[in-house]
């Protein structure tokens, strides 16, 4: 398994990362290091089973959908890094 | 008396028999973690001055008859992914340096209706990212058995407060090993339930198919008793499960005749520490001479489960983490001159070194062209964990294995090797990964003086076979009468 620098970049950009030119060679030989190791799932006895998601049994939990009121709006809006009213601040998005 | 030795179930007797107050245990532990804090690190926030006051309050209302409880102003830590209402959640990164929970886990709420006394936030690797707590963005911990050694991870923190007697139990969390793993390296009591016995409600997401809260004590007895306060269904998390509650102080029978153990041999072969083998086979002798029927068998998914472990926790994580962005809470950055520079600049300052290694694996594996390569095979892997189980508990009770391969390290010694530092988890990631319980126990000392631990892992909410097995061991062997951690080495 070869991890290329343009893979490593691709996958940062997916991951909404900004790597530093040492990051992404760091990052490009760990991946290459771990995916290596990893690639034994492949010589796995696996054939014809199927995949577990969890290891709950499968079956859906279901609720009424109510909504309920998160009554301290203060606290939440204490951890906003900006905030303006009771309203998250975010940077003009329609140009 | 040395009030800070004692374990919780006889803090407890203390309690009900007028011995001690609710104030002197809490002053005796505020003033051990002014005495060693400095040396072991293993607070991310402490809450001495709230804990003294909380106490005076207890004992009033106690002495008052207002509350009753068995357990009510026992001191406790916490660790620091677990919300506790505002108080500060830091998940020992500089993305949640100054995030205040607005709202208590359930387990926060369940140790709250016991009127236990919060004594602090406990250290851990990033978002529970790692083996050693030296991923933790704000500072080390250090090995109260040797200061100069890691206290193993994630939940370090947690267990080297343990050890240090800073706090007389605490709360972690395991996702591949971070409540078991610790708990070997410091000599102490961990146990990982069966996912679905406690809620996950309020504790930061890592890999949420297995992620589950547990104790880390001094003995045995106080593990079952902090179960006790946090199982149960909770509708808040889907995924625990609706059982009947079980009372696990009364599953110590300190018996183990007839009890059939497997020892697994892949797990004792290539890469365990010769000592920690050895410690291993003297515990499983002492097992027979309590009457346990021993047996030899092939179980051969470790390397396999490992592999599929990096895979499964590295995707959830890469998603998980994928809520922090700087805008609802979290860090944020001030280089920013739009909303897509303002997501990629705050996850980029905001995450450390292995956060981020995590979350590109894990973008890596589920990304198309590599999904049915790694991850699709890596969830095969989870049925085939999941069934080979299954057939060796049609044939025994408990499986024992090495916690870990080895003793606590030297700290920085592994830390510029990541793929090593994941290999180091080949014994306690299936259990994760088959979603059920693990108690970590120590079983002597290697010829350092440093703890081994010991990995008894059960069937499906089978904990009080493995608590009453590892109780069994605990009783005859008597670690805690011992072997004291010594805080040797560090900075003279």
């Amino acid at each position: 398994m070869k991890v290329s620098k343009e893979e490593v970049m691709h996958i940062a950009k997916l991951a909404n990362l900004n790597l530093r030119d040492e990051e992404i060679d760091k990052f490009t030989t760990n991946l290459e290091d771990i995916l290596n190791f990893a690639d034994i799932v492949n010589n796995a006895p696996v054939e014809g089973l199927t995949e577990s998601f969890g290891v709950n049994e499968n079956y859906n939990v279901f609720r009424k959908d109510e909504i309920k009121v998160f009554e301290d709006n203060e606290a939440l809006l204490q951890n906003a890094p900006e905030k303006d009213r009771n309203m998250f601040k975010i940077p003009k998005v329609i140009q | 008396m040395n009030i800070t030795e004692l374990t919780v179930h006889e803090l407890k007797d203390k309690l009900a028999s007028k011995e001690l107050t609710v104030s002197e245990i809490t002053k005796a532990y505020v003033d051990r973690i002014n005495e060693k804090e400095s040396e072991v690190g293993a607070f991310v926030t402490t809450y001495c001055d709230e804990a003294i006051s909380k106490a005076k309050e207890i004992e009033e209302k106690v002495n008052s008859g207002e509350i009753k409880g068995e357990l009510a102003g026992i001191p406790i830590g916490i660790k620091d992914n677990i919300n506790v209402k505002g108080a500060k959640t830091t998940c020992s990164s500089k993305m949640l340096e100054n995030f205040v929970s607005p709202y208590d886990a359930t387990v926060t709420e369940k140790l709250n209706a016991e009127n236990l006394i919060n004594l602090g936030k406990l250290n851990m690797d990033e978002f529970a990212m790692g083996g050693s707590t030296e991923h933790s963005a704000f500072h080390n911990t250090q090995n109260p058995w040797n200061l100069n050694c890691v206290p193993g991870g994630s939940s370090g923190g947690s267990a080297a407060a343990v050890a240090a007697g800073m706090v007389p139990w605490a709360l972690g969390s395991d996702t591949g090993g971070s409540i078991r793993q610790p708990a070997s390296f410091c000599g102490v009591v961990g146990l990982k339930p069966t996912y679905g016995l406690v809620s996950r409600y309020g504790l930061v997401a890592f890999a949420s198919s297995l992620d589950q809260i547990g104790p880390i004590t001094k003995d045995v007895e106080d593990c079952a008793m902090l179960l006790n306060i946090i199982t149960g269904h909770d509708e808040k998390d889907t995924t625990s499960e609706n059982i009947e509650k079980v009372d696990y102080t009364k599953v110590l029978k300190n018996d183990v005749k007839g009890l059939r153990i497997g020892v697994p041999k892949e797990f004792y072969a290539e890469g365990i520490n010769e000592e920690v083998k050895a410690k291993l086979e003297e515990a499983i002798a002492k097992y027979k001479e309590l009457g346990a029927e021993v047996e030899e068998f092939s179980l051969d998914v470790a390397k396999y489960s490992l592999a599929s472990y990096y895979i499964i926790a590295c995707a959830e994580a890469s998603s998980n983490l994928g809520r922090f962005d700087g805008i609802r809470y979290g860090y944020r950055t001030e280089n920013y001159t739009n909303l897509r520079e303002l997501f990629r600049n705050s996850r980029s300052e905001g995450f450390g070194e292995e956060v981020k290694r995590r979350i590109m694996l894990g973008t890596y594996v589920l990304s198309s062209g590599y999904y049915d390569a790694y991850y699709k095979k890596a969830q095969q892997v989870r049925t085939l964990v999941r069934s080979e189980f299954n057939k060796a508990f049609e044939k025994y009770d408990v499986i024992i294995t090495p916690t870990s391969p080895v003793v606590a390290f030297e700290t920085g010694s592994k830390s510029n090797n990541p793929l090593e530092m994941y290999l180091a988890d080949i014994c306690t990631v299936s259990v994760n990964i088959a979603g059920l319980p693990g108690i970590s126990i120590p079983c002597g000392v290697d010829s350092n003086g440093m703890p081994v631990g010991m990995q008894i892992i059960g069937n499906r909410f089978e904990e009080s076979t493995i608590l009453n097995a590892a109780y069994t061991y605990e009783q005859a062997t008597k670690f805690r009468d011992n072997y004291k951690p010594e805080f040797k080495g560090g900075a003279e």
